[in-house]
């Protein structure tokens, strides 16, 4: 029967209170422990807990527009959708494969090399699928949250740029901030990953263009999903900035130059202000726009002809006979060049070397040959013989005086500085004596003299405005806000704005015979504008000597720089504009450039004189990629997109092997 | 003999501390699993709640000396659906632990194992007869409560097995240990620990009871549940965040938080002034527990009592210091708090017992 059992056995009193006594100390341990977490420990677990789930979300500023100086549209931005994969939310990824790809217009296969190239990385880190996906991507991803929970998009602002490489260098392109330029001072406020200006105005005005990303405090689960929203601090959009170029005269140099290798530069001589810049061979920002190929960029820079390379205020040549125009007037000034008067035949001896005037290639000379002849037809015999009356210390004097062998000053990066040679600069850099031969062979621009479009442009264009040069720029100076002033003067030391006495009879003597150059009496008589005042000066400059264009055989690549410096009106003109033509044979070749972009011009002012519209409504934009042919991207393509920053894991992506250096190539065409 | 039970000998205080307790578990389990999947699991708490409660009744109602005396039986079972278990168990998260009835009822008998071996040990203790223990009793009793342990460290689900020990221990203590064999038993325990750690234990297992000790080593590994644990409770500060308010909790950065965490759940909520009050509950049903073992009629009784006491001190112990950081990630729930059937149901059944033998206290 149940319930058998010795009554009177008992378990002694002192263990059942020991056993008490057990629980209590248990217990108080226990609140020991609550004491030192809950009471000591709460400021940092509370720091803790509020570092879990609050999380910052950069909201980005949108990047300021360029316009030109009328107000039409250069530069702008269109939002761009980018999607990732995050393979921690897929529920089975191997079989999601075959439709995702599909869905994003890959293979299979590319879309496996994608997971394979991240597959280091920790799962809930989101992996960048397509950049800049289509309308229909976008639809295909909206329309299967359910069953591709992994799929995740991102939409930024992406720069718009105009096609066929318009303008390219003149604007430049945005990329991902370098390592090296996060070292540098000046980007002290980036972040790794920002997007920044690599180039042209994006990288010079990228302060005032950038504008400042703001944030958002959002509250998040442990799986990073948005359970609430604290605080907003909104973006300070990037200002957009009104540029000096012109698009009307921009388009007529874009077209001028065509496919030739060179360069155009207009500008405003009286304000400095750049009309028109135009580099070749040029390359389309818009793929940097997105994430440049890594073979689309190693083309870039690996190209002989060097399409990035601003080539307006990069490329540092021998002017060759533009350079007359500059030494006609340090002749004049200097008393020299009025008593000097020349017989051609073709050449002439100086210090026991035979030197060659162009006119010999046709077995004439141009005989009697005075200032104003030896300008409009280039004598070199006469330039020679000026330039051994003068010495190289004069020459020298008054080329640093027009500005050159320094840089302009133009608010543009990596401007080139050129060279103006003599006796202390051949000793202080080749540690040589100057030869006598060398002055002769300055006198006509050649030699070691090197300039760029730009600073001939400042130099010719204030030559004939009376001596007073400017400081070319690209952006009005009432564009940049007070505070940046100091900072943008002294970020581009330079020329800037000097004022070159010329006695008014002097000016009038070659700003004539600038103005013949184009009549048929001059080299340039082919360009003559019928009822426009249009005047400049030819240049044709060897790049090598012709008894090594002889030997090898000729041919394009060693043909000769052929330059044209033109204004219009001959005094105090609206407009210069350099053309340099690379291998184009013939000065006079640039000139009937020149007189594009100068009818272009006049044109365009007349009918604003009376009132007339514009032609150019806005630049030839590219067409945003959400409208592209749904392509594959090759996978080497893909890489974090720096400006899809906005979601936390997306900021864990960065490492980009591929950020544009850049490129300061050392660049100079005389051999 | 003569049976004569009366409600009015049914304890109600315990009673009210139980139900104290189950109150706060609902709402704590409503709290933790308001933006889960989990959603509706304070209403089927409740139902196990009601399942408990009708047990505890009807369990109180039946003399406790039917128990001891089928608990040969009973023990058999036990081990033949351990047994079971290992053999046709359902593999969940890699144990298995489960056995599906018919009816879509899961089924966890190593929670019941508990039960019976409390009401076992306290029958072969008794039947000693208040004699000293010899090593004979003494390793007697260690198989009995070794052979269902090792079953259930096999399936494997090392939380459960460890919490037979109590058992076990608390028999000893209270069967008369003396001194020195306690001593010696502590002593080869302690040197067994080294090769059950190298040879028994399976590297999770050790990675778990280790990591607590560092949890920021590896804070997306296993050290992460005790540092969000951690955190939960110290962001609670004195007085919480707030039901249903504690970020750890909604944000689902705190694992589990409606079973094994469900202290660290309450503690963001409710802070030091909240977790106090659930401790000084459980104590005072502990002493409760205690003072019912000392005015139980025999010997049986009290041993049942307080076996009960040495399972729900040593889970509390576990569990909470499990939640602060002092003890390893082990699975075990904590009693009357943590969300479960299996073990509400032994907790349930265990008062039913208790309150059998304080209802049986005055008779003869």
């Amino acid at each position: 029967m149940a319930g058998d059992y010795n009554k009177d056995e008992k378990v002694p009193a002192i263990k059942l209170t020991a056993m008490q006594y057990l629980v209590a100390f248990i217990l108080m341990i226990l609140v020991s422990g609550l004491w030192r977490l809950q009471v000591l420990g709460v400021q940092n677990y509370r720091a803790l807990a509020q570092a879990n789930r609050i999380r910052k979300v950069p909201i980005l500023a949108p990047r300021g527009k360029l316009y030109d100086r009328y107000g039409r549209l250069l530069v702008d931005n269109y939002p761009s959708v980018t999607c990732f994969l995050v393979p921690e939310q897929a529920r089975n990824l191997e079989s999601d494969i075959p439709l995702i790809a599909e869905g994003l217009h890959m293979t299979p296969e590319q879309l496996r090399a994608v997971l394979l190239r991240y597959s280091h990385r920790p799962k809930y880190q989101p992996i960048p699928l397509q950049l800049d996906i289509t309308p229909d991507e976008q639809a295909f991803i909206a329309a299967h949250t359910n069953e591709l929970p992994e799929l995740e998009t991102i939409e930024e602002q992406r720069r718009l740029y105009p096609s066929n490489g318009f303008a390219a260098h003149l604007i430049g392109y945005v990329g991902e901030v370098s390592e090296d330029m996060l070292d540098d001072p000046r980007y002290a406020f980036y972040q790794p990953g920002d997007m920044v200006g690599r180039s042209g105005v994006e990288e010079s005005y990228d302060p005032i263009l950038r504008g400042q990303d703001g944030s958002r405090d959002v509250i998040v689960d442990s799986h990073g999903r948005e359970l609430g929203s604290l605080g907003i601090e909104p973006a300070v959009p990037g200002k957009s900035l009104k540029l000096t170029i012109d698009l009307d005269v921009q388009e007529a140099a874009e077209k001028a130059l065509g496919p030739r290798n060179g360069a155009i530069v207009a500008i405003d001589p009286h304000t400095g202000e750049v009309l028109a810049m135009v580099s070749r061979p040029t390359f389309d920002p818009n793929q940097f726009a997105i994430r440049i190929h890594r073979n689309e960029w190693n083309k870039l820079i690996t190209d002989p002809e060097h399409p990035l390379l601003d080539k307006a205020i990069q490329a540092q040549l021998a002017p060759g006979s533009t350079f007359k125009l500059i030494e006609a007037v340090a002749g004049l000034q200097e008393g020299i060049a009025q008593n000097t008067s020349v017989d051609c035949h073709g050449g002439a001896s100086f210090y026991g070397r035979y030197f060659k005037c162009w006119i010999a290639a046709r077995h004439q000379g141009h005989g009697i040959t005075d200032i104003s002849k030896g300008i409009y037809q280039s004598c070199d015999v006469y330039f020679y013989t000026l330039a051994e009356k003068m010495g190289i210390d004069k020459i020298a004097k008054w080329a640093h005086r027009f500005g050159l062998g320094e840089k302009t000053g133009v608010d543009l990066p990596n401007e080139a500085a050129g060279i103006v040679p003599s006796p202390e600069w051949k000793m202080r850099n080749y540690h040589q004596k100057w030869f006598a031969g060398e002055t002769i062979s300055v006198g006509i621009g050649q030699g070691a003299l090197a300039v760029t479009p730009l600073q001939l442009a400042r130099a010719i264009g204030g030559l004939a405005s009376g001596g007073v040069l400017k400081r070319p720029h690209v952006v009005f100076p009432d564009q940049i806000p007070p505070d940046l002033k100091q900072y943008y003067q002294e970020q581009f030391p330079g020329s800037g704005d000097a004022t070159v006495h010329i006695d008014p009879a002097n000016w009038e003597i070659v700003t004539d015979a600038m103005a013949q150059v184009t009549t048929f009496a001059g080299t340039a008589g082919m360009a003559q504008l019928n009822g426009i005042d249009f005047a400049g000066k030819t240049g044709t400059a060897q790049i090598v000597s012709n008894a090594y264009k002889a030997g090898a055989g000729g041919g394009k690549k060693l043909s000769d720089t052929a330059w044209f410096v033109g204004v219009s009106p001959r005094r105090n003109p609206d407009i210069a504009v350099v053309v340099l033509w690379q291998n184009g044979s013939e000065g006079y070749f640039s000139a009937r450039l020149a007189a594009q972009v100068i009818e272009a011009y006049v044109n365009k002012q007349r009918r604003n004189a009376n009132n007339l519209p514009l032609i150019v409504d806005k630049a030839p934009l590219a067409q945003p990629a959400g409208a592209k042919p749904a392509t594959a991207v090759k996978p080497t393509a893909i890489e974090v997109p720096a400006s899809a920053k906005g979601v936390r894991k997306v900021a864990e992506l960065r490492n980009s092997p591929l950020s544009p250096a850049t490129h300061t190539v050392g660049w100079k065409a005389t051999h | 003999m003569r049976r004569f039970l009366s409600y009015r000998d049914f304890d109600w205080t315990l009673l009210s501390f139980v139900v104290a307790l189950s109150v706060i578990s609902v709402f704590e389990i409503y709290s933790a699993t308001l933006h889960t999947k989990f959603v509706n699991f304070d209403q089927k708490q409740i139902l196990w709640l009601i399942g408990g409660f009708v047990s505890m009744f009807v369990l109180s109602l039946i003399d406790y000396h039917i128990l001891l005396d089928i608990a040969v039986w009973a023990y058999g079972i036990c081990v033949i659906s351990l047994v079971a278990v290992l053999a046709v168990g359902t593999k969940v998260l890699g144990a298995r632990r489960w056995i599906h009835l018919p009816g879509g009822i899961h089924f966890q008998p190593s929670e019941w194992v508990k039960l019976i071996l409390i009401v076992t040990l306290a029958r072969y203790f008794t039947n000693l007869g208040g004699r000293d223990l010899t090593w004979r009793d003494i390793f007697k009793a260690m198989a009995m409560v070794g052979l269902p342990m090792l079953l259930v460290l096999k399936q494997p689900d090392l939380g459960t097995a460890l919490t037979y020990s109590p058992v076990l221990l608390c028999g000893l203590f209270l069967g008369g240990i003396s001194f020195r064999q306690a001593a010696i038993l502590f002593l080869a325990a302690s040197l067994a620990i080294v090769p059950a750690w190298y040879k028994v234990l399976k590297p999770y297992q050790k990675q778990r009871l280790t990591s607590f000790m560092q949890p920021d080593n590896d804070p997306r590994g296993s050290g992460y549940q005790i540092r969000q644990s951690l955190i939960a409770v110290g962001s609670g500060g004195i007085w919480g965040q707030g039901a249903t308010h504690g970020t750890q909790t909604q944000g689902d950065f705190l694992p589990i938080p409606y079973t094994d965490f469900i202290f660290a759940a309450f503690c963001e909520e409710h802070g030091l002034v909240g977790a106090i009050f659930v401790l000084l509950l459980y104590f005072l049903l502990l002493m409760r527990l205690v003072q019912n073992a000392q005015t139980a009629a025999d010997l049986p009784g009290t041993l049942i009592i307080m076996g009960v006491v040495a399972v729900l001190i040593f889970q509390i112990a576990v569990n909470v210091g499990m939640v602060i950081g002092f003890m390893p990630v082990t699975g075990i729930p904590l009693p009357l708090m943590s969300y479960g059937g299996s073990s509400v149901l032994f907790t349930f059944l265990a008062l039913g017992i208790v309150m059998n033998i304080r209802m049986s206290r005055f008779v003869n």
